[in-house]
Formats: C-alpha cells, structure tokens, sequence
C-alpha cells in the first residue's frame, strides 16, 4: 500500500486518481489511520498553499513518518511536502522536519511570481525516481519559494527559472519534486508509477 | 525553460445533464460542441496545457453540475483545472477545489467585495486564486479628456486607434464598473491573486487577434502570470501575443471548439516560430 497522507491542506484528489491510475493500492490517510503508516510500502506527503500552514498541520504525522523514512520507507514530497522536508522557509516561521539540510527561499526578483507552469528538467544525476525521464519532458510547476539544500549533491534534477533551481531531491529512500507530478500529465503519471515501483522494490 | 500556455477555454451551458460546452451562435440558435469532460479528454491528449471550465448560467442550482463536470473531468485528466462563472464566495471557491479544481477564477465577486480576493489568496493558496478582468477600451478623444482621465488616476494607453484607458466590465460584461482595469490588476496582485485572466471585451468574438496594448499595459505593471484572452482567431494571432507581450498564456475556446486548427497545429506553429511551447 502506498499511502497519501491526509493532513487537511487541499484535496488530493488528483494525486489520488492519478497515483490510481498506476498502482492498485494507494490509501488515503488521515490522523485517525495514521497506525496504517507503519504498513505503508511507500508514502507521499502533499503540500499546497503556505508553508507555515502545511508545517503545523503535518506536525502530527511528522514522527511516525520520520520513523518509516529511517526504517527505510520510500517517501515523496510533493510541492510544499517537498519544502517540509527542509529545515525552514523565508515565507514563515514554521520549522519544516529539517531531513534535507537546507532552506527554502522566495524566487529571485527577475522573474514572474509565481513559476506557473510547464518547464522541463536538467538531470543531475540517474536515479530511479526520472528513470526514462529525459530534458525534453515537461512538467507543472506552481511556486513561489524554491528548496537550497546545503548539499548540492541532493538535486538530482534542476529547472531553469532565473537561475538553476532544485526541481527534484534525493537523500536515499526520500525524494522530494518541486512540480506536480500529478498535473504533468502523461510524464507525471510516470514519476508516479517509478515512486510505486520504488515502493515496492521493483 | 518556462513554455508558453494554451489553454482552451470551456463555456459551460450547466442546464443541460453534464452540461454542454457551447461553440457560438449559429443563425440565432446556440451550437454546443460536446459534453465538457469529453472535450476536456481530448484537448488534453491535443495538448492543452491546462483547462479554464466558465460556467456561463452562473446560477445556483448549477453549482453541482458544475461540481460534478469538474470531478469527471479531474478524475480522467491530469492538466490544471480552473473554474470560473459565479464563484462568489469562500465556499463556493471550496466546492469547487473539493470536486477537483486547482484554481478559480473570480471576477464580479472580486469586484464587488475585493476582499474576496484576499480571502481566496490566503485560505487556497497564492496559486489557486486568479482573477478575471473583463477589459474594455474607452478613447479618450480631446485634450479635455485626457486631462480628466488623468485626474481621476486612469493609466492612460498609447494604442495603435488612439490614447485610450481601460474599463473593468463585470455582470459577463452586461454593466460597467468605473474601475480602471490596469489599476485593478495591481491591486488584485497586491490582494493575493496569484494570476490574471485578461480578457478585451473590444476584441471577444471578433477573431481579430488579442489586444496587445492591454496585454502588455498588465504585462508592464504587474509581476505575476498574465493570461491573454478575447480575439484569437488564427495561431498567428497566437504568435503575436508572444512576440510582442510578456503573456504568460493564450486562452482561446471557439478556434478549437470548431476544429479550425488542433492545439497540436497551433502548438507547431507557434514552435516554428520560435515560440517557445511543449509539445
């Protein structure tokens, strides 16, 4: 079982019908399932809106779901759940979980806000999260603020946006992706079915 | 590299069963082309970048069909939704984010109460709140004028028919505002909007091209996404937008609801051209 995690910011129905659509088992779960995490094969942490917001409504989850990433857990975050995994962001006070070294900060001044819309990726280095992935696919981005890990060796894949950005982190079994798999059409319902295949170690 | 959006837009007639998509008017009598999810379907596969649904009855009891297009649609396409059309409220925007939306659209509500705007911004996020500007050109035709619209804070625009400035239509453009569009854009930026449809009511339906003195005066004095719309008739209306505007996105409905041109062909066009899309 793959699941997503429910913590009240947004709906996740896109993320849900599209993981569905290439994997048969993914669960939705809220604070009331949260034991159900200690099965998951894999986990998909969410996060639209603002990072303060995201950050206290994740708190709860937050201890369970390091301990699934310690014991070897892959996990995604996705937009803000990718930010979370940082260890804060210029746009609040919140501290984020602080599992990738790093910050997240506002866009640079020399561009539109926010990066709305379809850029494609500079792979840093294979992994299996982008496997078959290449610089000619697009992807949707929607954000304001932008992932700094102190380790650069992190991005595995960047975007051009006035500047290099982090578009997709690593840190072994967690992955966070800056755009929306789940909205990138056929290329993201790719990434969706990699991470399942990653969960459940194929 | 950050490509250029093309983004079909569904009028949504809502009295009907899943509702209709309307083409246009054809000797008196409404044309429909299809059922929104199905045509959704396949502008995806076309290519669209994202879909704008605008529910055109704008009437409460339509609110659930429209939930319920959205669900349909959400639940087979992965490309950004947005809904707009009598989105009034905080849950009005709700029920429409619960069936599936990523963003909503508001313009007379907005209009109306511009805290709305703020409200959307704050609760659904930057990202989910666009506001639509119904623009209309008002020539200013003597010194007398220009002098008043000066005055009275209009930002005045050099357009190739004359100095002009720009008047925010609401209602579906049935009434008039006073408000100055160029101005509102800036102050829906600063209220939390994290993008804005522009559309020159001068130019909807004519199939004469977008107007590009609009498009850029936004383009110049705000520093989010703008989405060109109202005009397009042929892709080299399309490349115009790009070439000469700093739009983010071109909307376009009756182009592709008649099957003039494929958002494929378009797309390819435009990529000849230079213009940098996903295809």
């Amino acid at each position: 079982m793959i699941a997503i995690i429910d913590y009240g910011i947004g709906n996740l129905f896109s993320i849900y019908n599209g993981l569905k659509r290439v994997y048969d088992q993914p669960l939705l779960v809220t604070l009331d399932g949260v034991a159900s995490l200690k099965d998951a094969a894999g986990i998909i942490v969410p996060g639209v809106g603002a990072f303060d917001d995201c950050a206290r409504s994740f708190r709860p989850f937050a201890a369970i779901v390091i301990e699934c990433i310690e014991s070897g857990v892959p996990v995604l975050g996705i937009c803000v759940g990718m930010q979370l995994l940082f260890e804060g962001s210029e746009e609040g006070s919140e501290t984020g979980l602080g599992l990738i070294p790093g910050s997240v900060v506002r866009l640079p001044k020399t561009v539109r806000v926010p990066h709305m819309g379809w850029n494609n990726l500079a792979i840093q280095r294979p992994t299996q999260l982008l496997d078959g992935i290449t610089e000619r696919d697009y992807f949707y981005f929607v954000h304001s603020y932008h992932c700094v890990p102190r380790d650069a060796a992190r991005v595995i894949a960047s975007v051009d946006y006035g500047g290099a950005l982090a578009a997709a982190v690593q840190r072994d079994n967690l992955f966070g992706v800056q755009f929306h798999p789940e909205k990138s059409s056929k290329k993201g319902l790719h990434i969706l079915r990699n991470f399942a295949a990653i969960a459940q170690g194929t | 590299m950050l490509t250029k959006r093309i983004i079909p837009c569904l009028d949504c007639d809502l009295a009907l069963p899943e509702g209709r998509v309307v083409k246009g008017i054809e000797f008196q009598r409404i044309t429909y082309a299809g059922i929104p999810w199905e045509l959704a379907r396949e502008y995806d596969k076309q290519g669209a970048d994202e879909l704008v649904f605008l529910d055109i009855t704008a009437s409460h009891e339509r609110r659930e069909t429209m939930a319920h297009v959205i669900a349909k649609t959400a639940s087979n396409v992965f490309i950004p939704l947005t809904v707009g059309g009598g989105i009034r409220s905080v849950e009005d925007a709700r029920r429409m984010f619960n069936a599936g939306a990523d963003k909503v659209s508001i313009n007379t509500a907005a209009l109306l109460r511009h805290e709305l705007v703020n409200d959307v911004a704050r609760i659904f996020g930057s990202q989910a709140c666009v506001v639509a500007i119904d623009a209309k050109r008002r020539y200013l035709q003597n010194a007398a004028e220009v002098k008043a619209a000066t005055e009275a804070g209009r930002a005045l625009i050099e357009t190739p028919e004359g100095a002009c400035w720009f008047e925010c239509s609401y209602y579906g453009g049935r009434k008039f505002t006073g408000v100055d569009a160029v101005q509102w854009s800036k102050e829906v930026e600063e209220r939390g909007a994290g993008e804005i449809l522009l559309t020159s009511m001068d130019r909807d339906g004519t199939k004469d091209g977008f107007d590009l003195a609009l498009t850029q005066a936004v383009c110049d004095r705000v520093n989010i996404p703008v989405i060109a719309s109202g005009g397009c008739g042929l892709p080299v209306h399309m490349k115009a937008v790009f070439e000469r505007t700093d739009a983010s996105a071109a909307l376009a409905a009756s182009i592709f609801h008649y099957k003039e041109y494929t958002i494929q062909e378009v797309k390819r066009y435009l990529r000849e051209n230079e213009v940098h899309v996903r295809v």
